[in-house]
């Protein structure tokens, strides 16, 4: 075996991931420290380009609106496990972010005044849900491209350092804190070690742990992973976001925008059946409910396709000039890939695995916390899907994840910065990389009979089956031991590449070693909780306990591999639980 | 679903053990609607784990996927099955893009593409203060670089370009395409100095008008109409 090269680097701050958190903690640390951004891709291949509909912010251009009325919704759509002192700064600095991203040159729709365009969204409303509202600031249906181009030119402007295509696999600390971050380099298969005084996670999701999911092939939660299996706690995993309209089979998103455009959801009897379940918002309710609504009309006879198991999105009765101007793309992705014309045709959908809720836990400067104590790692930050702050609490609202990069991507990047001009360089950890090429050399050199490929789907297709929109104690208990098999198959794991260059073969087996320690995180966390909140419903456990469980999940894993639960109270504020009708 | 009969016959090149490229071809089996990528993820993840390429989000919007499908550049996530090889299956043939350092299979260096890019100031450009509000720009301001906002740097326009094949030092489609994004949006105030960088001699005046590139754009961008008004905005001097 060929011995494994091993750079050092020094920088002041680096930033793993190059999605829309990533790109706006580089902007805000350009100038003030040096700063190293690593990304798996090349920046503009990150998923926030997949993004569609848009990003809410009460900026009140076409119609009355509040930050307040912002908050109220992000806290009602989150079935009250928000941390609200959290979101409130996430729904006031919204306002800021939008205008920002305009001076930064993002192309945002207009109105004929020439100001930013709104349009409506799912769980977004009025003066605390009389009706929806029209706050999510757009830019056609390709709004995360827009965000996520329109960052990156703004890092290209000011010069920020890129390590494209460098995966990284591990962290170091020292002196409890953080000392450096190892890194594979995809084009030579040398290791890397950065020593730094700060790094940021801004990773993404974990979305490829289902398998209808509507997320890139290379969401696989390299970040939380591996910070997992370094005893940093994971929280509130068992909220995962199913969004309801993924292409029948393929999960690939369809906007909400298409139904904030006045898209109708209808079963096999075309029924608009999203009446029966949200009166007063009908197809606006939040994903959480309206993928629920779909499984019922499934599960009840209800459904269309070849197994009864989808329902329709209709836009045919919707002006086609406003589906080619507002819906261009999604419309696209139809006729591509199922071979349909939306402006006459109705569109089979299916919920797709969609949006983690939960993650590597942070507080409002995007510091990873590491108890209930809000005690934080030195050194240490996230933002984005991979962090958890919490402002999304149990079920995510449609836009707030654009939202939630850019601002907490910018507050984690200062709270960075300002660190690092206070903090000296941290010794180096002697072996930091000894972990990782260990790893890789055990991968390269495995006997076993496993592929990867056949693990990844075997995973893929036990969440899907057993800890998706509907749970129970029987499906849990079942994805577990499915998990806990594929943990034992993943030891023997072989790969056929063994060589240095652009080896996807090795990275995707590591990878996968990360979905299954995060999707068993998911189900331990998900198992607990006996109650209903949000995206996380369970049929033996129908309602919401606000008794026992107002409070956050947190997962650590044991030495010896276990799963240990603790957990954290919610962060109240001036919303008190209600029930959640719309 | 009826499954059929692929031949994949793809580019190899392994720069550890391959003096030189190869071709190979795999037998698989795909519904029609599959996409390209899913036949080369059956081949990866089923008969031969060292084929390499690059891909992300499978469904055109990340660009990682652009490669030569048939003798034409084609991202593999949009370009369905039963397109290129026929309804009933048959023979898909599978290459790197042109014009770039080839550096294992399908992957190419796209280094100095990204170079082109950064070469062309892509970012607005406006050292008014804007105050606290966004800067007014009406809807049919906005229609007239809208198009050009679509680009997702895949390089499949560049790498289709005959006069970049014979000169990579021409900056090519891509890089113009972002140029324009500025040059007509009415908020940005270096035109000036985009159209000066545009008309050097490695500029838009390389363009020889194949159209090669608005086939290859998977995003239906006009590439060669904005091509034209990037070069009609150097001759006359305004945008």
């Amino acid at each position: 075996m060929a011995v494994v090269k091993v750079h050092q680097h020094r920088y002041d701050a680096v930033i793993v991931g190059a999605g829309g958190a990533g790109l706006r903690a580089a902007i805000e640390t350009a100038g003030k420290c040096r700063t190293a951004v690593l990304t798996k891709l090349y920046p503009t291949r990150s998923h926030t380009g997949a993004a569609q509909g848009g990003m809410c912010a009460a900026l009140a251009n076409v119609e009355d609106d509040s930050w307040e009325w912002h908050l109220f919704d992000t806290i009602k759509g989150g079935d009250y496990l928000v941390d609200q002192p959290a979101a409130e700064i996430m729904c006031r600095e919204a306002v800021d972010a939008v205008i920002e991203l305009e001076h930064f040159g993002l192309p945002f729709n207009r109105t004929p005044e020439g100001r930013i365009d709104q349009r409506r969204f799912g769980g977004h409303t009025r003066n605390h849900g009389e009706a929806p509202v029209r706050r999510a600031c757009y830019s056609s249906d390709r709004t995360g491209h827009m965000i996520l181009q329109t960052l990156y030119q703004q890092c290209v402007a000011r010069d920020v350092t890129f390590f494209n295509e460098f995966q990284v696999l591990d962290v170091a600390f020292a002196e409890g804190r953080l000392a450096a971050v190892v890194a594979y380099e995809l084009a030579t298969g040398d290791l890397h070690v950065f020593n730094t005084k700060a790094a940021m996670f801004a990773t993404g999701g974990f979305g490829k742990m289902f398998k209808v999911s509507s997320n890139a092939h290379t969401l696989t939660g390299d970040g939380p992973g591996l910070l997992y299996r370094r005893g940093i706690p994971m929280q509130d995993m068992e909220f995962f976001q199913f969004h309801p309209t993924g292409i029948y089979k393929l999960g690939i998103l369809l906007s909400e925008a298409a139904r904030g455009e006045g898209g109708i959801l209808r079963n096999a009897g075309g029924e608009r059946f999203m009446e029966r379940y949200a009166p007063t918002v009908k197809d606006l309710a939040p994903r959480d409910m309206v993928s629920r609504a779909i499984q019922t009309e499934v599960l009840e006879g209800r459904g269309i396709g070849e197994a009864a198991d989808a329902v329709y999105l209709d836009l045919t009765h919707l002006p086609p000039e406003q589906i080619d101007e507002k819906l261009p793309d999604i419309t696209e992705f139809v006729r591509t890939y199922l071979g349909i014309e939306p402006k006459t045709a109705p569109i089979p959908i299916q919920p797709t695995a969609h949006y983690a809720m939960g993650g590597i836990p942070t507080n409002v400067s995007g510091e990873v916390v590491v108890d209930a104590a809000g005690t934080v790692f030195p050194g240490l930050y996230a933002a984005g899907e991979c962090a958890c702050v919490s402002v999304h609490g149990a079920n995510r609202l449609g836009t707030n994840s654009l939202l939630d990069i850019v601002v907490f991507g910018k507050r984690g990047g200062a709270a960075m910065a300002a660190f690092s001009a206070a903090a000296d360089l941290p010794p180096l950890p002697p072996g930091a990389a000894d972990e990782v090429v260990q790893r890789i050399e055990a991968m390269k050199s495995g006997a076993g009979n496993e592929k990867v490929g056949a693990v990844r789907a075997d995973l893929q297709a036990a969440m899907t089956g057993k800890a998706f929109v509907f749970r129970s104690e029987e499906l849990l208990a079942g994805a577990l031991e499915a998990v806990h098999e594929l943990q034992a198959r993943y030891e023997h794991v072989t790969i056929d590449d063994k060589g240095p260059t652009f080896n996807y073969d090795l990275t995707e087996a590591l990878e996968l070693g990360y979905l299954l320690d995060l999707a068993e995180a998911s189900v331990v966390s998900a198992r607990a909780r006996t109650e209903s909140r949000g995206a996380h419903f369970r049929t033996d456990h129908p309602t919401r306990d606000d008794e026992h469980w107002m409070r956050h999940t947190l997962a650590a894993r044991q030495e010896d591999a276990t799963v240990e639960l603790s957990y954290k109270p919610v962060v109240t504020g001036a919303y008190l639980p209600m029930e959640r009708k719309y | 679903m009826t499954l059929v009969d692929l031949e994949l016959k793809i580019r190899r090149y392994n720069p550890d053990v391959d003096p030189k490229p190869h071709w190979q071809t795999f037998k698989v089996q795909a519904d029609p609607t599959d996409r390209v990528l899913d036949a080369l993820h059956t081949v990866k993840w089923e008969q031969d784990g060292t084929l390499s390429f690059r891909r992300s989000c499978a469904h055109g919007v990340c660009g990682s996927d652009a490669m030569m499908i048939n003798g034409a550049n084609a991202l593999a996530c949009i370009e369905l099955v039963h397109k290129a090889a026929g309804p009933k299956g048959g023979r898909i043939t599978v290459e790197p893009i042109r014009g770039l350092p080839v550096i294992k299979d399908l992957v190419v260096d796209m280094e100095p593409f990204f170079a082109q890019y950064r070469s062309v100031l892509p970012y607005l450009v406006n050292n008014d203060e804007p105050g606290y509000t966004e800067r007014l720009q009406s809807p049919e301001e906005r229609a007239r670089y809208e198009d050009t906002t679509k680009c997702i740097l895949c390089a499949a326009c560049t790498t289709s370009c005959p006069v970049f094949w014979g000169n990579s030092g021409y900056v090519g489609p891509a890089a113009i395409v972002n140029a324009h994004r500025f040059i007509f949006d009415s908020r940005d105030q270096a035109g000036d100095q985009r159209l000066d960088i545009v008309n050097q001699r490695s500029g838009v005046w390389r363009c020889r008008t194949a159209y090669s590139c608005t086939e290859a754009c998977p995003r239906g961008i006009k590439v060669t109409q904005a091509i034209q008004e990037v070069k009609r905005a150097v001759f006359t001097d305004r945008v």
